[in-house]
Order: C-alpha cells, then structure tokens, then sequence
C-alpha cells in the first residue's frame, strides 16, 4: 500500500480525468437548435416509485403538444420539449433544472410529478424567476410564496384539508361516530392524514386509532385486526400503490364492520391495481379525479382526451396504464393553461404571464380552472366514488361506467354511498 | 518540498474559488456539488473499507444523521450552515463511535450486515420524528444573505464573496472534500493507516503482534462516520427539501462501495479517481440518456471494472509502469 | 379476552409472514451462508422470477405456484451460469468479497432495467381463486383468520426448507455442500472437484428463486424495483440465523415475521422496521455468528 505513485504520475491521472470529465459533459451540450421552436423543459420521474404516474403523464403531455403544433404552435412557433428522467429522486432535480436552464437554454420549465419532486426545482425557478406549472404537488409554494407558482391539482386552497373534505360529506349520511386513520409513512399520505384529521375534528367524529406503516410492509392482516378492535365506524386510509393493494386485499381477507373504507388509497386508480383487485374493491370509498361516468362531460374534452390515449398505448405497443383515467388529463391541462396564457399575453414575458395567470378563470379540459393567491386551485374539486358491481378482474369493466359512482360532488353525482358491507 | 501535498491542496482550493466566481453555466456548479459530495463520501468511505477492510453498508445512515442534524439545527434555531456541519460531524462521530463498539468486535461480513441493520433503524426513527417532518419531509429556505463573521458571503446583488447560493454550497463542499483527502493520506502514511493495514491482512495476527485492533478499528469508525456526517449536512441546504427516503438513499450505499472499488482502495487516490469518475458518468447519463438506461449503464460499468481492473484503475496504472 | 384473540392472531400472522419471508431468504442461505457468495441481487432475481409467474398466468392461466414450479429449471440453470462466470472471474483468483459483491450490484442493476424494458414499471398482481380469501376458524369463542395467500407462503417455505435441509444432510451433493463450506481442501483430497460442487449448490440456491418468485407475486404487488425493499431484510434473516444453517433461517424468518406482526398489532406499524433490525443487532451483539451459525467468523 505504501507505494508512492510518481507525482508525475499522479498528475498525469488527476490531469486527464478532469480532462475526460469536462470534456464528457461539453460533448454532450446541444448545438443550436433550430431557432425557432418553443422549448419547455423538465424532469418526470420515469423510473422509480412514481413512475406509473410519470409516464402517464409524459404521453397526456405528448399529446398536448401534438395539439397545440397543428393549430399553429405557441406564438406561432412549434413546441418542443426537453426532458430528463428524475428516476423519483429529488436528489437529481435541482442539476436537472440547472442544466435545461442555463445549457439546453429553454423557453419555460414545467414541474415533474409528486410534491418531491417538484420542491427541490422550487428554487431553481425562483432563481431564474420563471414561471413554474407544477403537476400534483400539495403545499410546494407555502412556505416560498412564490408568486408565478402554480399548481394542477383539483384540492383546493388548502390542499391537504380539501382534498378530503368532500369525502368526509360523502359518509355524513351514516351519521358515524369515530374513526380510525392509517397512512403509508411518506409524504403524500402523511399530508392528507393531517387534512383528514383536520375535517374529522370539524365533523365531530373521535378519532380511535392513528398509525402509520413502513412502505415496505408485506403483510396488513395485523394492521386491519388492530384497526377493527377499536371499532371504528369509519376507516381513512391513505396510501401508495403497494399498501393500497395490500390492505384492499387485507381487508377483503380479515373483513371489517366499518360503514366505510377509503380515502386517499392512491394507485387504486391505475389499471394494473384494478383488474388485479377486481371484486375485492367493491365499496370502497375513494378519491378521484376523473371517471367514465356521465357526468363527467362537464369537463369539456377529457372523455375525447382518453380516448386518444387508449388508442395510442394500443397502436404505439406502450408500457404505460391501459386506461389513463388518472394522470393524463391533468398532464394535459397544465401544460394547456400554460400555453393559453402564454398565447394570450403574446411574448415570452414571465411577470406578465404569471400575472395573467393569476387573473384569469381558463376552461381546460379539467373543467374551469382559476388560481389563489399561493399558486393553489380555488376551488376543491376531488371527486369521490364508490367502487359497486365490479364482477371479475376484467380491465374493460373499469372503461365503462356504473363501475365507480360518483357519490359527490352533488352537482355530478351517480349515486348514493352504500354501507362497506353491503356492497360485498 | 515538505509540505507539497498541502500546498497542491491549497492550490486546488483556490481553483475551486476561481471556477466559482467565472460566469459559467450555473449547472456545473450542481453537478461539480453532486460530483465533490462523492468524493468525501468515498474518501470516508474508504478509511473503513478500504484501508482497514471493515465493509461499511450503512452509509446512508450516517449521511441521513448529518443530513438531519442539519434539519433540526435549522428548525430549532436558524442555525449557521458551518455551525451545521460541525454539529453535524460530531453527531455523526458519536453515533459511528457506539455503533463500532458493538459490532466491531464482528468480523467482515457481520458488520456489513448491522451496518446496513443500523440505517434501517435510524431512517425509522426520522421517519417518525415529526418534528423534522417525518416521513413527509420538510422543506428548507436558505438565508437570503448569509453572514460568516460579518462578511457577507452571499449576496445576489453583488457586493459579496459569492453571487449566488449554489457557487457558496459548491465552494464548501470542495473544501470538505479537499479536507477529507488530506486526512485520509494523512492516515494512509501514519500510524493509523499501517496499523489499519494489518488489520486487513490478518488481524489475529496483528493482535498477536500488539496492535490494538479494537481501538484503531474504532478511530477509524469515528473519523469515517464524522466525515460522511459533515457531507450530509451540507445536503438539505442543496437540495431544499429532504425527506427520509432522499437522505436515506440506498444509492449513496451502492456508490460510496462501487467508487473505491473502481478508483482502488489502497491509497487516498482510488477513492478520488473512483468518484470522479463515476460521478461523472452519472451526471452526464441523467441528462442525456435519462432513462432506464442509466442505470445499466452504472451496472454494465461495476462489472466491466470489476472484473477487468482488479486493483482498480490507479492499481492499473501502477502495474502497467513498473 | 380480544387481547388474547389479537395477540394469537397477531403470532399467527407473524408465523406466516415469516414464512413468506424464509421463502425468500432461503436461496441466499445457500448461496451466501454457505459458499460466501454475496449475492446481493437475490431478491431481484426472485422479483424477476415473480414477473415469470405473471406471464404465466396472464396468458396461459396457470396457477402461480405451479407456474413457479415449472420455472424452478430456468433459474437451476441460470444459477449455473451466474457461478461459472462468477468463479472465472473472481473466486478463481480468491479476490476479496468485496469484488465479488460489485459483480452482484451490477447484476442487480442488469437485472432490474432488464425488467423495466420488458415489462414496463406498472405493478403487476396474479389472480388465483384462493386469493382474497382466508381461511376461517372459531377456537374457544375466539375468530381466527388465515388469509390463503400467506397460508400458501408459509407451505411452500417450510416444504422448501425442509427439502433442502434433508438434501444437504442426506443426499452426497448435499454433504458435500457442507464440506466445502468448512474445508475446500480435504474435499478435494477426497477426490470430489470442489467448484462443480460450489456450481451445483449455488445453482440449487437460486432456483429456489422460482418458487420465491411466485410466492412473492402472490403476496404483494410487483414491480421491477421491489427487490430493493428486501435486500435488508433477506440479509438479516441470514445473518440472523447464522450462516450455513438452513434451520436456522428458518426460525430467525419467524423471528423477524412474528417481531414485525406483533408491533404493527400493539404499537405501531411504523415502528416494526426498528424492532426487526434492533433484534438483529441485539442477537449479533451478544452472538456474533447468528443465531445458529458454526464457530466460523470469517
């Protein structure tokens, strides 16, 4: 060990790797590109845990830029987009926005997907003092306060109360009295716990059981067990893919007397969780955002929109969610408003599209969209449905309606919630 | 020259300090941040491991502790980012210190396995410690003008040392990383390191010769976790937001491993060359092929090295000019 | 009274969740606990056999544990191939273990975008007639519920590891095992060749990957990244029994099964991760070679 290198030698080495390094990462810097597109650059999570989610939303997005280029492109120039694979780790977000900034020089940046991965980019932008469009994040902006922040998901001003609130009117019918509470110990399900006992408390109900599990856990039985020895009339979960499916099955297995079960079980939505469950989901009580019910027309587009995507994962061979119902429109819709802003204000000028942006009620396909002061939407609009009459693990079942009713909003409701129980 | 490594340290320091205040693309600054924080971690690393042959599975445990120490020194007080890393290192030391005095008397393969055992635990216990966030994370401002003994060291609008936040961060971190390599050659050429040396060999042996294995081994231990500690402080003032799974990443496990291997564990340069190295790999692969491909790459990288450069690359280039 | 109905529903969810869990390690008890392979992209691996079972029973509607039954060969083989390149490059010249584990890392990550290109990062289940059901009892007015998925785990597991047991005590390949674990050289004084015995059991050792596959499918939601959650665990379990005893990964998976069950019951799912590895550190404290493992530190 104790060799000495020749400090020549040793130069030599350090020399030449730095040489390699710095000359690796010029090489890769692009040319001048064709001058006159539009770029939007950003990081979506392609690999990793959020993924599912992530390619979902890149092709809703791919989608909207097909659009948007036929009818002439933004200020009359064609868009294009540069991103990168975040692989669900903040820890490469900041070089990431770094690098589409200051190197591939784009015109705007738009978030990735998932609060984390959307916070480490919050002060890149800030830095740069852009416009930032950010896709399913709760609570990026509070303690920033940026002002040219703005957020795509339908919780409402106050996003980790709002986006169970409606769910807590939806079980206002059984008239119940406590409630037990469990959530994946990550970020996501953590926040909208916090919500949920905010609006337990204003609904009176005592809460009798409050836990956490590891994200890893493998087997929820014992979980569900000691949830049903409290009791509760009302079981909240919220959790990521792996736990929802986990605990749908747990429950299904051990069974429970709650009224209702549900919440925020997130990846319930996606297709591969769907079929896989099938019957086992039946009554649950779960957030969503857009169904293939009827009533859903009030968001002009979006029907058309899934189609489109459907049709492309069939023709195009995609390894990404069959049905698309949970991230595409709003992948579209952000990018959407973004574009309609931009167009209206005529230049690339960033205070005057944020500020226009803030003042502005757009019609997207999601429905009308108008922003608060942090950046949030102004209105909760979290649907809630109830799984009913699913029979097998079909896919297509879930691509028709009467399989999730809409139990509120009231204005677009489908049906009435039914007891856990009684739909199983 | 006596002290020529120390002067080649100063001298690459003030590289440092010129590449900062240029006006080059701010995502050097980034990548040089994600690439130098490697360094330090493998250099740690490799005290350990390389030298003492004691493999380390646990470094996301000691990153996650400097990590957030760092948090909690900011909730609790607004705490200075140099106060932060010095906290941070010793926190970090105390904890290799009580971790070495129960498993080092394990051999190899055992500690591997409480090592990784010991960040298991610690990231449960963040995650249920709210008030750094838990499991939710916790986002972080950094100080718009920071102050170091009334000099104002960042400050947008010029007037300071540094015009930006990132140019600051990149600065500190090589000075660690510079600070690392100069105690582990420190190590590498004193007592300590030929001690450790034995101890890799045969440390029966070296028992039997009167080295005390168990308190070198935890020297060692302290000085590692202390320097990982000091990079993980560093971490939440980057990255702006951290939550368990980031500071607790398996990845700085798997890297903190791979680079010393590739670079060559025997001297303070395998750890160096390693990281940079890779580092660089990596950083150029996110933002060019960004994909699933990325990590084939790093897996198809780990193999070929592995395999073809045994010593690793400086062992290489030793053999190939004797 | 429900204390007592908790507390044994809880050791009994603990016993099969351990089984689940030796199904997993038992591969690796072999692999790693014998020969000293580190074979740290095993739970991968099973990940991809679980992705086999998929196949299998998305297109053909093949039962999951048959189907794992019926890939057990594929991974018996690619268990031959693994070594044979692992000895060329690395046991052949005795390089240190940590060699030999960057050889597996890589693996891993071969593996696992292997997976990501095939099959998309979309998480995958398997759908059974048993699944989603349990098995109910009613004991001195108290409820018992075995779901038939962990109850499906647990099985196969034991089979497994009392095959395997009953192989390496009985069959010749099987004491060789033993043998070269404890001394290579008067193996082969006796005239057995050393590295095909290593070959076979390292091959043995992974196909065990096939069965693990399915059961874990069965279990929980796949996807190609899920192998990393496990690492820690299969490990533990190993190191925790001792290494070179299969028995004793058996029992050190109930352990950590029952550990896990009865803290997620009583105190907090939350905390169960921190009790399972705190155990592990505890045991190695006072016993550093595991719970059953031979007087061999190395």
């Amino acid at each position: 060990m104790t060799r000495f290198l020749k400090s020549r030698m040793r130069g030599a080495i350090v020399v030449s790797l730095f040489a390699a390094a710095f000359t690796l990462t010029t090489a890769f810097s692009p040319v001048a590109q064709a001058k006159d597109t539009i770029k939007i650059g950003f990081s979506m999570a392609l690999t990793g845990a959020l993924a599912g989610g992530g390619k979902q939303a890149l092709e809703g997005m791919k989608i909207w830029r097909d659009d948007i280029n036929a009818k002439g492109g933004m200020l009359g120039r064609q868009v294009e987009f540069k991103y990168y694979d975040d692989q669900t780790n903040p820890k490469n977000v900041p070089g990431i926005y770094a690098k589409l900034l200051d190197i591939d020089k784009v015109d705007f940046i738009v978030s990735g997907y998932g609060t984390n991965l959307i916070a480490p980019a919050m002060p890149v932008a800030i830095d740069r003092d852009v416009v930032f469009m950010g896709l399913f994040g709760m609570n990026n902006n509070k303690k920033w306060k940026y002002e040219k922040y703005f957020q795509i998901l339908p919780a409402g001003p106050e996003p980790a109360v709002g986006f169970s609130s409606n769910w807590f009117k939806a079980i206002e019918t059984f008239k119940p009295k406590t409630i037990a509470l469990l959530a994946a110990d990550a970020e996501f399900a953590r926040n909208l716990k916090e919500g949920a006992i905010i609006n337990a408390k204003r609904a009176g109900l005592e809460i009798v059981y409050n836990q956490n599990y590891p994200p890893k856990t493998a087997d929820f039985t014992p979980i569900v067990r000691a949830v049903n020895s409290k009791k509760p009339d009302i079981f909240y979960i919220a959790s990521y893919p792996n736990g929802s499916a986990g605990l749908v099955r747990a429950i299904a297995e051990v069974g429970t007397d709650a009224m209702a079960v549900g919440g925020g079980m997130v990846g319930l939505q996606f297709s591969g969780l769907m079929a896989g469950l099938g019957p086992n989901l039946n009554g649950i009580l779960n957030y969503d955002f857009y169904v293939p019910e009827p009533t859903m027309a009030l968001y002009p587009g979006a029907a058309d929109l899934i189609k489109r995507y459907q049709n492309k994962v069939k023709t195009e061979g995609l390894k990404t969610d069959a049905l698309g119902y949970y991230l595409v429109p709003w992948a579209y819709a952000y990018l959407d408003i973004l574009g309609q802003a931009v167009n209206a204000v005529g230049k690339i000028d960033h205070d005057a599209i944020a500020k226009y942006i803030h003042k502005t009620e757009f019609t997207s396909v999601v429905g009308k969209v108008a922003f608060g002061d942090n950046g949030e939407w102004t209105t909760s609009r979290t649907i809630v449905v109830q799984y009913q009459n699913i029979k097998n693990n079909d896919l297509n079942q879930f691509a028709q309606p009467g399989v999730r009713k809409i139990m509120y909003p009231e204005d677009i409701k489908t049906g009435t919630t039914k007891l856990f129980n009684s739909l199983r | 020259m006596r002290f020529k490594f120390e002067i080649g340290c100063v001298l690459v320091l003030l590289a440092a300090f010129i590449f900062t205040q240029s006006g080059i693309n701010r995502f050097y600054y980034f990548a040089g941040f994600a690439i130098l924080q490697y360094v330090m971690i493998s250099t740690a690393w490799n005290i350990l491991g390389g030298y003492g042959g004691y493999i380390n599975f646990g470094t996301a445990g000691f990153l996650g502790v400097g990590s957030y120490t760092a948090v909690a020194m900011i909730e609790f007080y607004s705490a200075g980012i140099v106060e932060q890393i010095i906290v941070a290192g010793i926190i970090a030391g105390v904890i290799g210190l009580s971790i070495g005095f129960f498993t080092l008397r394990l051999k190899g393969v055992y500690f591997a396995i409480a090592t990784l055992a010991l960040a298991i635990v610690l990231e449960t216990f963040v995650n249920n410690w709210d008030y750094v966030g838990g499991a939710a994370g916790v986002s972080i401002l950094p100080p718009r003008t920071p102050e170091l003994l009334g000099i104002a060291i960042v400050d947008r609008k010029g007037g300071a040392i540094f015009n930006n936040n990132k140019e600051f961060l990149f600065f500190l971190m090589a000075f660690l990383a510079i600070l690392s390599v100069w105690v582990a050659r420190t190590i590498e050429k004193g007592k300590l390191g030929r001690g450790l040396n034995a101890i890799k060999d045969n440390e029966e042996a070296a028992e039997c010769m009167g080295v005390p294995t168990l308190r070198l081994k935890l020297t060692a231990t302290v000085i590692s976790g202390a320097l990982m500690g000091m990079a993980g402080a560093v971490f939440p003032s980057y990255l702006t937001f951290v939550d368990p799974p980031t500071a607790f990443n398996l990845e700085f496990a798997i890297n903190s491993l791979a680079m010393p291997m590739i670079g060559g564990t025997f001297t303070w340069i395998g750890p160096v060359v390693g990281s940079i190295l890779l580092g660089t790999v990596q950083q150029v692969a996110i933002v060019t092929i960004s994909s699933e491909l990325n990590l084939l790459i790093i897996g198809v990288l780990l193999v070929f090295f592995v395999t073809v450069a045994p010593q690793g690359i400086v062992g290489w280039f030793m053999k190939k000019n004797k | 009274m429900e204390f007592t109905e908790l507390l044994l529903n809880a050791l009994l969810a603990g016993i099969m969740l351990g089984g689940f869990f030796a199904a997993l390690a038992i591969g690796l008890s072999i692999c790693f606990g014998l020969l000293d392979t580190v074979n740290i992209a095993h739970p991968t691996i099973i990940v991809g056999a679980a992705f086999c079972t998929f196949l299998l029973n998305d297109v053909f509607g093949i039962d999951p544990i048959i189907a794992g039954i019926l890939i057990t060969p594929l991974f018996f083989i690619l268990g031959l191939g693994i070594y044979s390149l692992y000895y060329q490059f690395f046991e052949k010249q005795s390089a240190e273990a940590l060699r030999g584990l960057a050889f597996f890392f890589g693996l891993l990550f071969i593996a696992e975008v292997v997976m990501i290109m095939t099959f998309g990062v979309d998480h995958r289940l398997v759908s059974a007639p048993y699944i989603g059901n349990s098995y109910t009892a009613v004991l001195a007015g108290m409820e018992f519920a075995i779901p038939y998925r962990l109850l499906a785990a647990f099985v196969v597991a034991s089979a497994m590891a009392i095959g395997l047991q009953l192989y390496l005590n009985k069959s010749f390949f099987g004491r060789a095992t033993s043998a070269v674990h404890q001394d290579m050289m008067a193996l082969s004084l006796m005239g057995v060749d050393p590295v095909m015995v290593k070959r076979v059991a390292f091959a043995l050792g992974l196909s065990t990957c096939g069965l693990a596959g399915a059961l874990m499918i069965i279990v929980i939601p796949i996807e190609p990244a899920v192998g990393r959650f496990f690492i820690g665990n299969v490990f533990a379990i190993v190191v925790l029994g001792g290494l070179g005893s299969i028995s004793g990964t058996l029992i050190a998976a109930f352990i950590l099964g029952i550990a896990e069950s009865v803290v997620s019951t009583f105190f907090g799912p939350s905390w169960a991760p921190a009790v399972s590895f705190a155990i592990l550190l505890g045991v190695l404290a006072f016993k550093p070679t595991g719970l059953f493992g031979s007087g061999d530190t190395r």
